[in-house]
């Protein structure tokens, strides 16, 4: 039997704010225990929750990246529930009214663009940590979290694969970094996605009953769980079994997903408007001046790279997929370097050494500087492609040699002395009188294997452009 | 010292009559001599308090005085004071020390006012007969057999049979006025808004608010003049500019428009109260006001309202005390779920434990539309009531409680008819309007309050009216006989 996958995603986007929601400790990562749990945090008789407007703009300004509706008027509200990281026993949220309505965000997948739709985007803060092992026979209560602001996202359940589920976090990822409001680190949880996932038969109306997978922080683990959950489901209901509503934990030891708690053990929350909270009014005016704190954004400028700069929209879509890709790319094609090589190199060359090492671009070996240079001794016919990439591992060592410098001393400076490519294709059309035969009587591949002679006699280091007009002229005579 | 105004203490500690210190040392021996009897201090810490005197004996002999510097001021135990006990009249914090100010508290101390204990309370606020507290019920100082009122009772108490010149009270349903009413002093409930909640001991945040308890209205003007002022860590404290409340206390009354609400005079008024209540109508009157009858149709509702929003409220406030980080905790337990059930059951009394679960069921799942959005509708017809009222009069009066004092016991085991107790106050905390009670006349040797509800922000207005009567009476001078 076929089946449909019906996915939705709630995303929580730590934002990088330098206080708290609701007060003024710090929202550092990774301090000594409770060393950032002021009063609020910790949730002392008497204290108030003072929200923090810079969190507010953060979230506006994700509302206007997506084009969603900013409502006048937004409500917290206090989700209740006991957990010992979780001091008030309540967590504020926004339930009925949230800060950012409909919007949504267009994914690439198979070169088609695909918009997956926005439901919602809401404020609240974080709960602290339970720590184990640390105090021997005890728990241990981390509170420096407590109060740390974060943006959840919510989409409809628009997307139909893991494929498309990891495409549009990474998408979401890239958006909230670009716009500056998420520092992005996914291993210190500032982003994590809660996966909802359900099958139903092909080209039914009606949804399958869901399971949603909790706390995912990478993209592989979105992969791996998503697609181990549709299985397990497809499964189950070929078996005549049935879906309960549950959520779920991944287990990224065995790649397997494994219920939490069923529908039946679910908490009631019992949501209601935090009386400590005014109502958050927004104006148009407030609006305004958030707008004006938007850059360019990832969409826009890839349009921009196609029409201006003349990138594919591969390339494009490539360059953009990061605010520090397009920032390495930006500081290339600044100092002078071809846009189109530009984005070659940083897509392939760099890309597969960043990945391979598993380095972010930001701590590059190669640094824009050195990357630019090299592409304009390609440009300028100085060295072949060949030759670039044997520059290019001398870079990546970093040992802090300059383009040029590397070039000279290896030797690799491509021979573009019209009269000296002229007398190497002399000596080489005279040496291959057969070649040249089989090229005169109709056969193409001649002519490509004497410019393999030709660049063979002058080690590689002939300007092959050059090579083939010569060449050619010499042929046609 | 005894029966001084705030005023002349003040006049008395800058004129050198006595210090701070001997003031201090005055009404701590009448601590000392009648919280036995009484129970309406939870703390007293002599050398903390004899420590602030003698600060305060510096500022005034530098000069540097404010109209409080140098008083004692009894605080309830809702406060969070620095280095003190703060227990809100519960097991639950029967040990906690606080590690910070209320703003309240806070105010007082840069007025160089002294803090002469923690007054004894409610649980958690939740009363109308200070017999819920934890730390003993509070006696009414008029006499012994019966409740003072609840749940600032402590600090009635203590004003009442003057243990100190002043004190502070909070109030979410009734809990200054009811008190005042039964113990025969002032009390004032401002605007909501008015006074930061920092620091105070949340029980339903959307209603409770601080305000003085003190002999006259001068009195309570004074010190409202201290608590008063936006504050920006409470998000709810309004942001408008600070007034005088004791500068329009001698205005003529002459023509207020004093509206009587025909719902104040039904059924559940005690008839001997309603006619003290008539008396002082009357009285208003003489002075120059004009009775207007007025109409607040849904008062009726306040009550179910209130019994439905406050619980809500208290049951998410009250859920942070679950003994992992400060506060009780219980003894021996097997696992999480087990100290949580434990430390609750054994550290909450039963009527605090009634409203978290009256609040926690109003606002479940199935619930919540027919309970907890209801009562919100109907604050805001409540809301309304007035809105409509104050279009024909400025102030409106009547009776503060249903009833003189009762003795104690007498309702503690129907709660229900504990909750009539504040039929009269509840609606104006629905409302967020200031209102206050001032000493009336007597009913068997026990006091009634009259009621006065402003608009909003009209303390100045309420305060002028009740000033104006108290000079032209004594119920307010009036102290319990034994307890000297």
């Amino acid at each position: 039997m076929d089946w449909d996958i019906v996915i939705g995603i709630e995303t929580h986007v730590q934002l990088t704010t330098k206080t708290k929601q609701f007060s003024g400790a710090s929202t550092k990562y990774g301090n000594e225990p409770n060393s950032q749990a002021c009063l609020v945090s910790m949730a002392y008789p008497g204290v108030l929750p003072v929200l923090n407007k810079e969190s507010v703009s953060s979230a506006i300004l994700f509302g206007l990246a997506i084009d969603a509706e900013i409502p006048p008027r937004s409500i917290f509200s206090r989700k209740n529930y006991f957990y010992p990281d979780l001091p008030k026993g309540y967590q504020i949220s926004q339930f009925e009214l949230p800060i950012v309505g409909r919007g949504k965000l267009s994914i690439n997948i198979g070169g088609k663009s695909k918009d997956v739709r926005v439901l919602r985007a809401h404020l609240e803060e974080d709960a602290g940590k339970s720590t184990h092992g640390i105090i021997e026979g005890k728990s241990g209560i981390d509170l420096n979290r407590a109060g740390t602001p974060l943006l959840e996202i919510v989409t409809e359940p628009d997307l139909s694969s893991a494929e498309e589920a990891v495409a549009y976090a990474k998408k979401l990822h890239n958006l909230v970094q670009w716009i500056g409001i998420c520092d992005g680190n996914m291993q210190e949880g500032s982003f994590r996605c809660d996966v909802n996932v359900s099958v139903k038969k092909k080209g039914s109306a009606t949804l399958g009953t869901r399971r949603e997978i909790k706390n995912l922080n990478s993209f592989r683990f979105i992969k791996q769980a998503v697609d181990y959950e549709v299985n397990w489901q497809i499964e189950r209901l070929e078996d005549g079994g049935k879906i309960e509503q549950a959520t779920i934990l991944f287990n990224p030891e065995s790649g397997e997903t494994k219920s939490m708690r069923s529908k039946e053990e679910a908490n009631d929350y019992r949501y209601f408007p935090d009386p400590d909270l005014l109502p958050l009014i927004v104006s148009d005016e407030d609006i305004a001046v958030i707008k004006k704190l938007m850059p360019e954004l990832p969409e826009a400028m890839k349009a921009r790279f196609e029409k201006d700069l003349g990138l594919s929209a591969y390339d494009s879509e490539g360059i953009t997929s990061s605010r520090d890709v397009t920032q390495y790319f930006l500081k290339i094609v600044d100092l002078g370097a071809d846009a189109k090589l530009a984005a070659n190199w940083i897509l392939g060359n760099l890309f597969s050494q960043l990945n391979n090492k598993g380095i972010d671009i930001l701590d590059s070996p190669i640094s824009p500087k050195n990357l630019s240079a090299l592409i304009n001794r390609i440009e300028d016919g100085t060295i072949s492609n060949n030759a670039a990439k044997k520059v290019f591992e001398i870079l990546w060592e970093n040992t802090g040699k300059e383009v040029d410098l590397i070039i000279d001393q290896l030797g690799l400076k491509q021979i573009s002395d019209s009269n000296e490519i002229d007398g190497i294709v002399e000596q080489v059309l005279k040496n291959n009188l057969m070649m040249v035969e089989e090229f005169k009587s109709g056969k193409e591949k001649a002519f490509n294997a004497l410019i393999g002679q030709v660049m063979k006699a002058s080690k590689g280091k002939a300007n092959p452009a050059q090579v083939s007009s010569i060449l050619k002229e010499k042929l046609s005579k | 010292m005894l029966n001084l105004s705030l005023k002349n203490i003040s006049q008395a500690l800058e004129k050198k009559k006595f210090t701070s210190v001997e003031l201090t040392q005055f009404f701590l021996n009448r601590v000392k001599k009648h919280n036995p009897s009484l129970n309406a201090f939870i703390t007293v810490d002599e050398d903390k308090s004899l420590a602030m005197a003698a600060k305060s004996d510096q500022l005034i002999q530098s000069g540097k005085k404010n109209v409080l510097t140098g008083i004692p001021i009894a605080q309830k135990d809702i406060f969070c004071a620095s280095d003190w006990k703060t227990t809100c009249g519960s097991k639950m914090l029967e040990n906690f020390i606080s590690p910070y100010n209320s703003t309240v508290i806070q105010k007082f101390n840069d007025a160089g006012a002294v803090n002469l204990g923690k007054t004894n309370m409610d649980e958690f606020a939740m009363g109308s007969s200070n017999e819920t507290s934890y730390f003993g019920p509070v006696k009414n100082p008029w006499n012994l057999d019966y409740v003072p009122g609840g749940s600032s009772g402590g600090s009635a108490a203590a004003v009442a049979a003057r243990l100190a010149p002043a004190a502070t009270g909070t109030d979410t349903g009734g809990s200054i006025r009811q008190p005042a009413s039964l113990c025969g002093f002032t009390g004032l409930k401002p605007t909501y808004g008015l006074v930061s909640r920092y620091g105070m001991i949340a029980f339903a945040s959307s209603l409770d608010q601080a305000g003085p308890m003190a002999i006259s209205a001068e009195d309570c003007g004074l010190m409202l003049d201290v608590m008063t002022g936006h504050d920006s860590r409470d998000s709810t404290s309004i942001n408008r500019k600070k007034e005088n409340y004791t500068n329009s206390l001698d205005e003529k009354i002459d023509g207020l428009r004093v509206g009587v609400p025909k719902e104040f005079f039904g059924d559940g008024l005690s008839v001997d109260v309603q006619k003290v209540i008539e008396g002082a109508l009357k009285q208003y009157e003489k002075l120059g006001a004009k009775i207007v009858d007025i109409s607040l149709p849904n008062n009726h509702l306040a009550i179910p309202a209130y019994y439905v929003i406050a619980p809500a409220e208290a049951s998410s406030n009250l859920s942070r005390y679950d003994g992992v980080r400060y506060g009780y905790r219980t003894k021996e337990y097997d696992d999480l779920m087990d100290m949580y059930f434990k430390t609750r059951q054994e550290g909450f009394g039963d009527e605090v434990k009634r409203r978290i679960l009256i609040g926690t069921y109003v606002l479940s799942a199935g619930y919540f539309d027919a309970y907890y959005l209801k009562a919100q509708k109907i604050r805001r017809l409540i809301a309304n009531d007035f809105k409509v009222a104050y279009e024909k009069c400025d102030v409106i009066m009547g009776p503060s409680a249903p009833s003189v004092a009762f003795k104690s016991g007498e309702k503690q085991e129907d709660p229900l008819a504990m909750y009539m107790q504040d039929i009269f106050t509840i609606s104006t905390n629905l409302a967020g309007l200031p209102a206050m009670s001032i000493p009336a006349g007597f009913v068997d040797g026990l006091p009634v309050g009259l009621q006065l509800i402003g608009n909003h922000f009209d303390e100045a207005k309420i305060l002028n009216a009740a000033h104006i009567y108290q000079i032209n009476t004594d119920w307010h001078l009036r102290s319990p006989k034994g307890i000297d």
